[in-house]
């Protein structure tokens, strides 16, 4: 028996873009292996939402209070009850915070091979995909041994659209196998961002900081060009991670997804993390002193050089307006 | 519930750090000969980030609450003992190497040295780097948690000892968290400290090496069972359909400042 199963994700009462990407994909193997495509959902009130998922042809709903919050330890083995249940060879989870969490327990128990970071998935001559490591740096083909495997896919890898549609949408409702009062793992609460800052989702102009930036005492020469353009300072993971700029100014997978007129990046090397919240901007123009940082594979525009060489000629130029 | 609160009921914890060095990310990487994997002969490795922001976070809750830090460190990259060394001198009270010149090793076998090394030892709480920037088959903290029968939580921000529990902070996106009280022992994939890494000055990483702090265990290379082969490795090609911009950098400023005016921004 064969088939495909994808980890559906959901936050706050919507399905997530990613899990119809992954279903897009699921569409297109499915098209060529004949095979059916199973989507599991685990959550509270997660029965309304399945419908929605028309790019499965049999969609396993666990829908329970408990779950109301996700808990690694317990939907993690929820998910590999339906997984069994679905009978699929093939499992398609999301490299996202949830899906990190399932896709390596789910190796562990299932006891079958795991790829990470993959933009893509083939499995006709065996299961094979291509995978983005070193943060977009090297791209790499790889194949796995046995019929049976999991692949955690990086957002963005294929049209959300593609997974909406194409597939007979059978919902069941499954028992929910777990008791969360049993687990070791207990969810208190959820808290969203607070507020009172830039939000750097409206503004129209964004200058944007990575590593090459050095140190937190260069950040204000980044703030005197976004002045000097009326726009604002936002930065990727590594300066968030580093204090020297509030969580709210950061843009990708874990901070915010950016759609500014002008998106100038200053030494930010374009991991897929950070690609992901911002390569819809309208005009990016990427700043690194390395030829080969992946940025430039979005931008429109890019210079090589340093960046702190570039700086102060730009402000010269703009802040005199 | 604040740090206040948790300094109030925590307890001490026996907290095990895993680290792992990874490539530089700064440096440029470059392919073998036959194109099936990097260079290895010639990269400089650094502690991967995301471990360090572990250790960071055991650090603090060392200070908050008591207990003791102990480090692991994969004897895959000649750079570990300076890593060591270095986790000495910022707090840690012990550190080990495991095996040496082991080489390259997918997760699957990071997990398997890892989890040969806990079994000889007594824990509350074991932490590393959520990812690394080369963990092609899946995450060590969520495996080595599978093996081990312990409860686990990747991409936590935040840690507090609790009495037999820590409560736990993980991020989902958009700034989005949810809040965990786990049982002990548990296994935590850290995605960062509640402070940056701190610095710790050169004479004290000396000190560390002359203490005779970090120890070695004798271990080999497990055999690769991840089920997973590269076949083949390149590098993107980066410039995609992006316009390159020549010139020094005072050129390339009016070029800039040129397409910035014509989306009718700074004019």
């Amino acid at each position: 028996m064969s088939g495909i199963f994808v980890a559906g994700e959901h936050l706050q009462g919507e399905v997530t873009e990613t899990t119809f990407e992954l279903l897009a994909i699921a569409r297109g193997l499915a098209a060529t292996s004949g095979w059916q495509v199973t989507a599991g959902l685990v959550g509270a009130g997660v029965s309304g939402m399945a419908a929605g998922l028309g790019g499965a042809d049999r969609i396993l709903t666990v829908d329970d209070p408990g779950w109301e919050i996700f808990n690694p330890e317990g939907q993690s083995a929820v998910f590999a009850s339906l997984v069994a249940e679905s009978g699929a060879t093939v499992v398609l989870v999301p490299y996202t915070s949830t899906g990190m969490d399932i896709s390596s327990y789910l190796a562990e128990s299932l006891g079958i091979p795991l790829v990470s970071f993959c933009t893509s998935v083939r499995t006709e001559g065996g299961l094979t995909a291509t995978c983005r490591l070193h943060a977009g740096k090297i791209e790499a083909d790889v194949a796995v041994d046995g019929d049976r495997a999991i692949f955690a896919i990086l957002s963005g890898s294929a049209s959300a659209d593609g997974g909406r549609s194409g597939g007979a949408a059978v919902v069941e409702e499954i028992p929910n196998p777990i008791d969360p009062g049993s687990l070791r793992t207990k969810a208190l609460g959820l808290a969203l961002p607070e507020g009172g800052d830039v939000d750097i989702t409206s503004e129209e102009v964004l200058v944007v900081v990575g590593r090459g930036i050095e140190s937190a005492d260069n950040i204000g020469e980044a703030q005197a060009l976004a002045d000097a353009m009326g726009g604002s300072v936002a930065a990727s993971r590594p300066i968030i991670d580093q204090g020297w700029l509030p969580k709210s100014r950061q843009v990708g997978k874990s901070g915010l997804t950016v759609k500014p007129r002008i998106y100038l990046s200053l030494g930010v090397s374009g991991a897929p993390e950070h690609l992901e919240g911002m390569k819809d901007a309208e005009t990016i123009i990427a700043i690194n002193s390395d030829p080969q940082a992946p940025i430039f594979s979005v931008a429109h525009y890019g210079w090589v050089g340093d960046l702190f060489d570039l700086l102060p000629e730009l402000v010269d130029r703009l802040a005199g307006d | 519930m604040s740090n206040a609160d948790n300094e109030r009921v925590g307890r001490g914890m026996n907290i095990v750090v895993l680290l792992r060095p990874v490539p530089d990310p700064v440096e440029e990487l470059e392919l073998n000969g036959d194109g099936s994997d990097l260079d290895r002969d010639y990269l400089g490795y650094v502690l991967n980030e995301f471990d360090d922001h572990a250790l960071e976070e055991a650090l603090l809750v060392k200070e908050e609450t008591g207990g003791t830090v102990t480090v692991l460190g994969l004897g895959t990259a000649d750079e570990m003992d300076q890593v060591l060394h270095t986790a000495l001198a910022k707090g840690a009270d012990s550190a080990v190497k495991l095996g040496d010149d082991l080489g390259h090793l997918s997760v699957s076998a990071q997990t398997e040295l890892f989890v040969a090394a806990l079994s000889d030892r007594t824990y509350d709480l074991v932490v590393t780097g959520v990812q690394a920037a080369d963990d092609l088959d899946g995450q060590v903290a969520v495996r080595v948690a599978a093996r081990l029968g312990l409860p686990q939580v990747s991409v936590v921000v935040g840690v507090a000892a609790g009495d037999g529990t820590v409560r736990v902070t993980k991020e989902f996106w958009g700034g989005i968290t949810a809040q965990y009280d786990i049982d002990t022992p548990a296994v935590l994939g850290i995605q960062a400290a509640r402070q940056a890494p701190r610095y710790v000055a050169v004479s004290l990483i000396r000190q560390a090496q002359q203490s005779g702090g970090l120890t070695e265990e004798d271990r080999d290379a497990p055999e690769d069972s991840s089920g997973v082969r590269i076949i083949s490795v390149r590098i993107p090609d980066a410039g995609g359909g992006a316009e390159m911009i020549p010139g020094d950098e005072s050129s390339a400023a009016d070029r800039i400042v040129e397409i910035i005016r014509g989306a009718g921004v700074g004019s």
